[in-house]
C-alpha cells in the first residue's frame, strides 16, 4: 500500500504498479464527461492542472452535518477522448471505473500519467473519506460541476501503470 | 366498495396513496440492500480465492453498512426510476395514476437527498431537476389491488445492456454465446458482481421488458421451465469463469445471479435482450 499526498509528481506516478492500493491524502477535483468538454476550452481553469487529480464523480446531494453525499465513480471509457489535452496540461491522477481504450493508454503513458479505479457502487463508503467539498466551476452543470474534494486517505487500485500493465489484463 | 353491477365490485383508491408509496419505496431503495442480495455477497467473498477481489466485495459490504446506518444513498447514480405497474380491473383510480408515480418520484428524490440523473432532450440534455418522467410499464390484471414493481437502475450498467435479435436456428447456444459476449465486451465498467437480466421471445421491445422484468424477480427464484432453468444455471457457472471479477480486477466473482424471463415469438424470431444489473440492486415490490 502507498500513501500519496497531492499534488502528484512524476516520481510519484514511477513508484505506482498496477494492483497496488493507493491512499490519497490533499485536493483532488471533480470531473465528469461535459466539464471535460469545457475544460478542455478552458485557457485559465480555476485549479492547478500540473500535478492534478481528477476523479469522475458526479456526487449525490448532501444532507446537513456531512460534507458531500455518496462518492462513488463514474465510468471513465466516457472521458478516453476528452483526457489527452489535460494530460498535456500536467494532469497526473485519473480516478475513475472499468476498462479503457488503447489509444487512452498510449497517451496516458506518453503523458506519465496514471489511472487508479475505486470500489464502484461504494458511494457511500468513499464519502466518508472526503473532508471538504467547494464548488469551483460550472455551477450549471449540477452533479457535473467541477468540486475541490479535501480527502484524508481515499483508496483507490492502480489500473493503468506507465509501464504498460493494466489490471484488466487476463494472461 | 362501490357496487356497480350485480356480482361485481369495484375498489377505490386515491391515487394521492401511490404517490406516497413511491416516495417512501425510492428513498427505501436506494438507502439499503436487500437481505438476500447482501447474503450473496458475503457468499460470494467467502468462495472468492483472488486477495484484491476480496477486499472489493469486502468494500461492497461495508458500503451497504455505511449507508443504512447513516441513511445515505448506497451510490451517488441513484437512478432512474422503472416502475412495473399492475393494475386489477376492479380498481376506480381517483386521478391520472401516471402523473401520480411521477410526483412520487419528484417527491423521493426530493426529501431523500438522491441525485437527479435524467436529462429532457438526447442532444440538449438539461436535467429535469426532479428526476422524472419515471419509465412505467402497465399491465391490467385480475382483481382489486395495484401492484408496483419499482426499482432505481443506475446508467452504468444500462449502458452495457443490449437487444440482438438472433434466428431461430442459432438456438440455446447463440444465445449463450451472445450473453458470454455481451458481458465479456462490457468487463468491469458494469460495476460487478452483476446480476444478469436475460428476455428471450416476444418481439424487439418485449424481450427488453421481459428482461429487466427477471431482474426485478426474488434472488432465490429459479426459472420453473426445466430447459430455461437449465439455462440460468449453465450461464451463472460460464459468467463466473470468464474472470472478470469484482469491478473487473479478475476472481471468481463476476455475477451473482442469473435471470431468464421468456415469452412466445415470431416463428422467424428469435429476440435476445440482456440487462445487465450492478451490484447495488435497488428494487422492491408494493401492493395496494
Amino acid at each position: 500500500m502507498i500513501k500519496l499526498i497531492t499534488p502528484i509528481s512524476s516520481k510519484d506516478i514511477e513508484t505506482l504498479v498496477v494492483g497496488e492500493k493507493v491512499l490519497f491524502t490533499g485536493t483532488i477535483y471533480t470531473a465528469r464527461d461535459q466539464a471535460h468538454l469545457r475544460l478542455i476550452d478552458e485557457p485559465n481553469p480555476a485549479f492547478n492542472l500540473e500535478g492534478s487529480v481528477i476523479y469522475y464523480v458526479g456526487p449525490s446531494p448532501k444532507k446537513d452535518g456531512f460534507a458531500i453525499g455518496a462518492s462513488g465513480p463514474t465510468s471513465s471509457y466516457r472521458m478516453d477522448k476528452l483526457s489527452p489535452p489535460l494530460m498535456e496540461r500536467g494532469l497526473k491522477v485519473m480516478i475513475g471505473k472499468g476498462d479503457r481504450s488503447e489509444e487512452f493508454r498510449k497517451e496516458m503513458i506518453k503523458n506519465k500519467a496514471v489511472y487508479l479505479i475505486a470500489t464502484g457502487g461504494a458511494g457511500a463508503l468513499l464519502s466518508s473519506k472526503i473532508k471538504k467539498c467547494d464548488l469551483i466551476m460550472y455551477e450549471d452543470l449540477g452533479a457535473e460541476a467541477v468540486y475541490k474534494l479535501e480527502v484524508e486517505e481515499f483508496p483507490c487500485f492502480v489500473a493503468y501503470d506507465i509501464y504498460g500493465n493494466s489490471i484488466f489484463d487476463r494472461s | 366498495m362501490n357496487e356497480i353491477k350485480e356480482g361485481e365490485y369495484m375498489r377505490n383508491i386515491d391515487v394521492t396513496e401511490v404517490t406516497k408509496v413511491v416516495k417512501d419505496s425510492v428513498i427505501k431503495i436506494n438507502h439499503t440492500l436487500s437481505n438476500s442480495l447482501v447474503s450473496l455477497i458475503k457468499k460470494a467473498k467467502e468462495n472468492e480465492s483472488k486477495e484484491i477481489s476480496k477486499s472489493i466485495l469486502d468494500d461492497i459490504l461495508n458500503n451497504q453498512e455505511i449507508a443504512k446506518e447513516g441513511n445515505i444513498p448506497l451510490c451517488q447514480d441513484t437512478g432512474m426510476v422503472v416502475v412495473y405497474l399492475e393494475i386489477g380491473r376492479e380498481v376506480i383510480l381517483s386521478g391520472n395514476i401516471y402523473d401520480a408515480i411521477n410526483e412520487g418520484v419528484r417527491q423521493g428524490y426530493q426529501e431523500g437527498y438522491l441525485r437527479k440523473s435524467v436529462v429532457d432532450h438526447p442532444f440538449k440534455r438539461s436535467n429535469t431537476k426532479d428526476n422524472t418522467p419515471a419509465v412505467i410499464h402497465t399491465t391490467i390484471t385480475e382483481g382489486s389491488k395495484i401492484k408496483m414493481k419499482i426499482a432505481s437502475k443506475g446508467g452504468g450498467s444500462e449502458n452495457m445492456s443490449k437487444v440482438t435479435m438472433l434466428t431461430p436456428t442459432e438456438g440455446i447456444e447463440g444465445v449463450k454465446k451472445l450473453v458470454l459476449d455481451t458481458i465479456k465486451y462490457a468487463g468491469g465498467k458494469p460495476c460487478p458482481p452483476i446480476i444478469v437480466g436475460i428476455g428471450i421471445g416476444g418481439n424487439l421491445e418485449k424481450s427488453a421488458i421481459i428482461a429487466k422484468e427477471s431482474l426485478l424477480r426474488d434472488l432465490n427464484d429459479e426459472a420453473s421451465d426445466p430447459i430455461i432453468n437449465k439455462l440460468e444455471k449453465d450461464l451463472y457457472k460460464e459468467i463466473n469463469k470468464l474472470d472478470i471479477g469484482p469491478m473487473g480486477v479478475g476472481g471468481d466473482t463476476t455475477c451473482l445471479a442469473v435471470k431468464v424471463n421468456y415469452y412466445p415469438m415470431h416463428i422467424a424470431a428469435l429476440p435476445v435482450a440482456i440487462n445487465i444489473q450492478c451490484h447495488s440492486a435497488r428494487h422492491t415490490e408494493v401492493i395496494i
